[in-house]
């Protein structure tokens, strides 16, 4: 950081101030994150500290009362069922998109990452108004759609990573000792680039588990999610039980996305092993 | 060099073309023979393993955003209600208010539509483009279906409506089932009576100050972030690796989290009795407690917070690659702090500044959440007033114009990331 070997006092405060500066920014990154948890063990039903004492009250709320239990199935359902229909969808697509005489690809490769581009309000309200004349808005499965098109981009990126060191060869291999494609596919292909498929999965999961945009077009009373039912909460009245469903959906969410790029990671290393 | 030399390279270059002609043959060997390995059929193959992903991309979204934006230019609903009066102001007619025999049309078509009990929706659709045209339609349908059949001066007399140039211009404007009311309507334009494209009255117009908010806030937060993330990012990127991944984690964290549970988090900390407040008055920075929720300034916070590490990193991964020896031997040549840091430094990193704040910026427009739940009436932006129209005011053509411009400064900004910085060198994760 310090540009001499013997600083002078004028680049000491400077480089004392670039810290001090950053250590603010990296407060006022974390502490909102770090404030609802305490806040959903409070016992009083203000967002005050000290705090009125220790109670687990909140969390019997979001996962005792019928409506918030509703709302944790509806969210579990919607997620699982996107997380297999982007991560199977997504990864064929990538084992696609990785060959090299895939036509059409300065086509194609846009047009996959476009959920990604295109605001998530226009997504939502174009949805709404195709899905409903055909009957597919509140239902699961409209929504299931809606969320994987948002998801299988981070599918087909994260597969597609993994599978730039897979060798090909090993497909042709195992072809010439009479393997078919599907049974080349499960036992060659599959376990080698798993990781990657994993991360992909548990990206699908965090993106449709935390999405309510789509959602709040899409569902009706039967299919509210989890995300739905906190953004109401927060629109009509601020309850502590808030606090604790975010401390979960937060806890979750990071779980889930620190093993993705722990998996995203062993991917990389373990293509970077075979020879390229 | 002199002709010795000359010649030497010539020969030189010769035999590497020689090379690279033999190279050449034996490549075209290879390609033959991996061509005769790979299966024939390999890339329509490859294209069938990506079609399912493709069919339902296109069917559940690009075919509804296609379909929605067609909205804006596309609305049947009056020559579809007016069949006859379209027909007639087809053929003829070019004076507002029309002759006798548009009139006729006009009541016939009404009375077949209150019979077929859908004027009240011709009504709504005429009012989105026609603010009070509901009333006076619903009252003219109710007039005719006591039986009467007015002529064309003693439908006027009965219901000026009919007599003024605005109504008859909107119908006309209306007939072919194409119209561009309400793309202009999004940049509060019009056509004028006399065929002249005019601004609304001052007292109508509200989407060209939504967009200026729009790109107002956007730019504030863009500047913000970058005011918090370029110190920091260069912070991490002199750091030792693995202290630098400790300090990375604190921006990954809220990275990782959901945007509505970030949201939630500052609803919480921003009330007037909430931690923030406190927090400012314990300081001593107010004296007396600030209104953040509903608020510009909580907006832009709350905002901020959550596209830091979107600007950030970018910047970060920019900054990595460059060597830190380069500013010490700046420093060692005599150049002052600042200049080397100016003349050295910053522009190697600019890169990873514009690809930081362009995507701040970009993914700011679209903002929906964290306006909806932080920002007062005056703080929505575009996407607000989108969803609104969809939900509320029921007015689907006006949310797809909205939709259509919000679309297009987007789709333009990310052009123009993509020619100037290309896309794939920022990876996120």
């Amino acid at each position: 950081m310090l540009l001499s070997p013997y600083p002078t006092l004028g680049e000491r405060l400077r480089v004392g101030l670039l810290w001090a500066w950053c250590a603010m920014v990296l407060i006022y990154l974390v502490t909102p994150l770090l404030i609802p948890i305490p806040l959903s063990f409070n016992s009083g039903s203000f967002f005050t500290f000290p705090l009125a004492g220790l109670s687990t009250r909140w969390y019997e709320v979001v996962l005792g009362t019928e409506r918030w239990r509703a709302a944790i199935g509806n969210s579990l359902i919607v997620a699982f069922g996107t997380t297999m229909l982007a991560t199977s969808l997504g990864t064929f697509a990538a084992i696609g998109l990785s060959s090299p005489r895939f036509p059409a690809r300065q086509m194609v490769m846009p047009l996959l990452i476009s959920p990604l581009v295109v605001p998530i309000v226009v997504t939502a309200v174009g949805a709404y108004l195709f899905y409903a004349p055909l009957g597919l808005a509140s239902t699961y499965g409209g929504i299931i759609l809606a969320h994987t098109v948002l998801a299988s981009p981070f599918v087909v990126v994260t597969v597609g990573a993994s599978l730039t060191g897979f060798d090909r060869n090993l497909m042709r291999a195992a072809a010439i000792s009479g393997a078919r494609p599907a049974l080349a596919f499960f036992r060659i292909m599959l376990p080698l680039i798993l990781p990657g498929v994993l991360s992909g999965a548990a990206f699908a999961f965090v993106t449709s588990f935390d999405e309510v945009v789509v959602v709040q077009f899409l569902a009706s009373a039967d299919q509210r999610t989890l995300p739905l039912e906190m953004f109401t909460g927060l629109r009509e009245q601020l309850s502590p039980a808030i606090t604790a469903a975010a401390t979960l959906m937060m806890t979750l969410s990071i779980l889930l996305l620190v093993v993705a790029n722990l998996l995203a990671a062993r991917a990389r290393r373990r293509m970077r092993v075979l020879p390229a | 060099m002199n002709e010795h030399g000359s010649q030497l390279v010539t020969r030189e270059s010769r035999l590497l073309r020689g090379a690279e002609t033999r190279a050449g043959v034996n490549d075209g060997g290879w390609r033959a023979m991996s061509s005769r390995l790979v299966p024939r059929h390999e890339g329509t193959r490859a294209l069938a393993l990506a079609a399912p992903l493709l069919v339902l991309l296109i069917v559940s979204f690009g075919i509804p955003i296609i379909a929605l934006l067609s909205r804006a230019v596309y609305d049947p609903s009056i020559s579809r209600a007016l069949p006859r009066t379209a027909e007639t102001l087809r053929q003829a007619a070019t004076e507002d208010p029309p002759g006798d025999e548009v009139f006729a049309a006009l009541e016939a078509d009404l009375k077949e539509d209150q019979a077929r009990g859908t004027v009240f929706e011709f009504a709504k659709s005429l009012n989105s483009r026609l603010s009070g045209a509901r009333s006076q339609v619903l009252k003219t349908a109710r007039l005719l279906a006591s039986g009467t059949s007015p002529s064309r001066s003693e439908l006027i007399d009965a219901i000026p409506f009919w007599g003024e140039k605005q109504t008859w211009s909107t119908i006309r404007g209306g007939v072919h089932g194409f119209t561009s009311f309400y793309l202009l309507s999004a940049l509060d334009l019009r056509w004028g009576v006399n065929g002249s494209l005019d601004f609304v009255p001052a007292g109508e117009a509200v989407f060209l100050r939504v967009f200026a908010r729009t790109f107002m806030v956007a730019a504030l937060v863009t500047l913000a972030t970058l005011a918090l993330g370029f110190p920091l990012a260069y912070l991490i990127s002199n750091l030792p690796l693995a202290r630098a991944n400790l300090v990375l984690v604190l921006v990954l964290l809220p990275f990782w989290t959901s945007i509505l549970v970030r949201t939630a988090a500052w609803t919480v900390l921003l009330q007037k009795f909430g931690l923030l407040n406190d927090a400012l008055i314990a300081l001593g920075i107010t004296s007396e407690r600030l209104e953040l929720m509903y608020s510009r300034l909580g907006l832009i916070i709350a905002m901020t917070h959550i596209q830091l590490p979107f600007t950030l990193l970018p910047i970060y991964s920019v900054m990595r690659s460059i060597s830190p020896s380069q500013l010490r031997a700046a420093h060692s040549l005599g150049a002052r702090p600042l200049t080397a840091f100016r003349r050295v430094y910053l522009p190697q990193a600019l890169p990873g500044v514009m690809a930081g704040c362009l995507l701040t910026f970009i993914l700011c427009l679209g903002y929906y959440i964290t306006p909806a739940l932080i920002g007062g009436a005056s703080d929505q932006l575009i996407s607000n007033f989108i969803a609104n129209y969809v939900n509320v005011d029921l007015n689907w053509e006006m949310a797809a114009a909205l939709s259509f411009m919000l679309l297009a400064f987007t789709l333009l900004l990310y052009a123009a990331f993509a020619r100037f910085l290309g896309l794939d060198r920022f990876k996120l994760v």
